[in-house]
């Protein structure tokens, strides 16, 4: 095997191999990535010929466009050449396995696959499975981790407040279906982030979720206290059938951001939310599109993560 | 260490500077190559008092040992602030070895545009070419043996320096 044996997104040499989770990553690879994102920002000219010759899979077992489209603008500005697969609608509802398909895409000289899935750790069993000169991306999986999603709000709030080590950030909303929140609080434990809140009803919160090292609140005043950094969260419509929350309108009631809830942060916070928003249910529309609000240099920089992430992972070898 | 075998690079510096004073006019637009050329640039863009804004590139994503190496750690963004379409340039770069980093230069000025002339300025020409790539500027040319490599390196002051490093590329 090639792969580290502590952190199998590593090979032997400690190099990025795959990105499958945030998590574990030590945090020199994630400056690594933010900082060759950085070089992506704003350049002039926006194609470069790195990966020419490439063929960047995009499996998309679950929909996402807007993960999907950023990805592909991403692998095409690299020069490599993409090929989209919605699998739901393909193969898979004729019963062929996971695997099956991984294995007829490299047989096609697949050279990397960007994988989103709605079960948890099916990248890490792709990972595992291919061969050694193939990478693979996490794009999302289950509510396990979207590390590009948690590497992208790390940029942005780099770009706004540059420091990490004095910073005070609140999560806001669905943290127990969330592998967003997920990689967002391993990253900024990794990078130093000395405050991390969440907050959330009871009923959307994981269980000892304290153990990752942050503070629980209920109530959105108190939570949102001189905080710099307000990350917000999607409230998935199909979490609001169950008996988890008793009514979308309820929910902005509580916790929806308002203006008047935003005021108890610092004045120069910035709100982040990884999109789609669901306007007057976890955002009201004055603050997505108020002053504070990052949420479009938000798309425009995940696509410069992705960029580095797949240059990054593409000249790394096996050893 | 003991007795620098490599010429001084400030002195070097002047003669190029001697070297592109006629050559240079108000429309010439200089190009560092990261990270020493960088350096080397910003000297010769101060001393020959340049009206066209200095621009810099890091050629990382356009090298041809990437399949080989993988991407560098620390890339910059490469920043050209003036029109290439049909402009005089002239790319400065701090030791010329084998021609494949002024390549790689070439290639990605010409995704800004079309240049009317490209010019090449090192401080030192250590030979071992491997394209058909020469310095029309050249500080000097230094004999190594094999093994050995040139880094330029700034001190705090601003001054450059040659270091021979054993057991190099």
């Amino acid at each position: 095997m090639w792969l580290n044996p502590s952190n199998p997104q590593l090979n032997r040499a400690g190099e990025l191999h795959h990105l499958l989770t945030l998590e574990g990553l030590p945090a020199e690879i994630l400056r690594q990535i933010l900082d060759t994102a950085k070089s992506f920002v704003g350049a002039k000219v926006k194609k470069v010929p790195l990966l020419r010759g490439r063929a960047v899979f995009n499996l998309f077992f679950e929909p996402s466009t807007r993960t999907r489209t950023t990805f592909e603008i991403a692998a095409k500005r690299l020069s490599a050449d993409v090929i989209n697969l919605a699998i739901a609608t393909s193969s898979q509802t004729k019963g062929e396995s996971l695997l099956d398909t991984v294995d007829n895409l490299s047989a096609m000289h697949a050279d990397m696959f960007v994988v989103r899935h709605s079960e948890s750790g099916a990248p890490h069993f792709i990972a595992r499975h291919v061969a050694p000169d193939i990478h693979v991306i996490n794009a999302g999986d289950g509510r396990h981790a979207h590390p590009t999603q948690g590497l992208l709000d790390m940029y942005t709030i780099r770009h706004y407040k540059k420091e990490f080590s004095g910073l005070r950030v609140a999560i806001v909303g669905d943290i127990l279906h969330s592998r967003v929140a997920r990689s967002q609080i391993h990253a900024l434990t990794t990078l130093g982030c000395p405050e991390i809140r969440v907050i959330a009803p009871k009923t959307l919160l994981p269980a000892h979720v304290e153990q990752l090292g942050v503070h629980v609140h209920h109530d959105m005043r108190q939570g949102l206290k001189d905080v710099d950094v307000v990350m917000m969260l999607r409230l998935q419509s199909e979490r609001m059938q169950g008996a988890l929350l008793p009514s979308a309108e309820e929910f902005y009631k509580y916790y929806g951001l308002t203006e008047q809830k935003l005021a108890a942060a610092k004045p120069d916070a910035i709100v982040l939310h990884p999109g789609p928003m669901n306007r007057g249910v976890e955002i009201d529309s004055s603050v997505a599109d108020g002053r504070q609000s990052v949420i479009l240099p938000q798309v425009t920089f995940g696509i410069a993560i992705r960029m580095a992430v797949m240059s990054i992972l593409a000249g790394t070898k096996a050893k | 260490m003991p007795g620098n075998p490599l010429p001084d690079a400030e002195q070097l510096l002047k003669a190029l500077i001697e070297q592109m004073r006629p050559a240079v006019g108000p429309e010439t637009g200089l190009i560092g190559i990261h990270t020493g050329g960088v350096w080397v640039a910003e000297r010769l863009h101060q001393a020959l008092a340049l009206r066209v804004p200095l621009a810099t590139l890091d050629v990382s994503f356009y090298r041809d040992d990437y399949e080989s190496r993988g991407l560098r750690r620390d890339v910059k963004r490469s920043e050209i602030p003036f029109e290439v379409e049909g402009r005089d340039l002239i790319l400065v770069d701090d030791v010329l070895y084998t021609g494949r980093t002024i390549r790689a230069a070439l290639n990605e000025v010409f995704d800004y545009g079309r240049p009317g002339r490209v010019q090449l300025a090192a401080l030192v020409d250590r030979g071992g070419r491997q394209l058909p790539i020469a310095a029309q500027f050249l500080g000097a040319t230094v004999q190594l043996k094999s093994g050995q490599s040139i880094e330029l390196e700034r001190d705090a002051a601003g001054r450059l320096r040659l270091v021979l490093r054993e057991g190099g590329k």
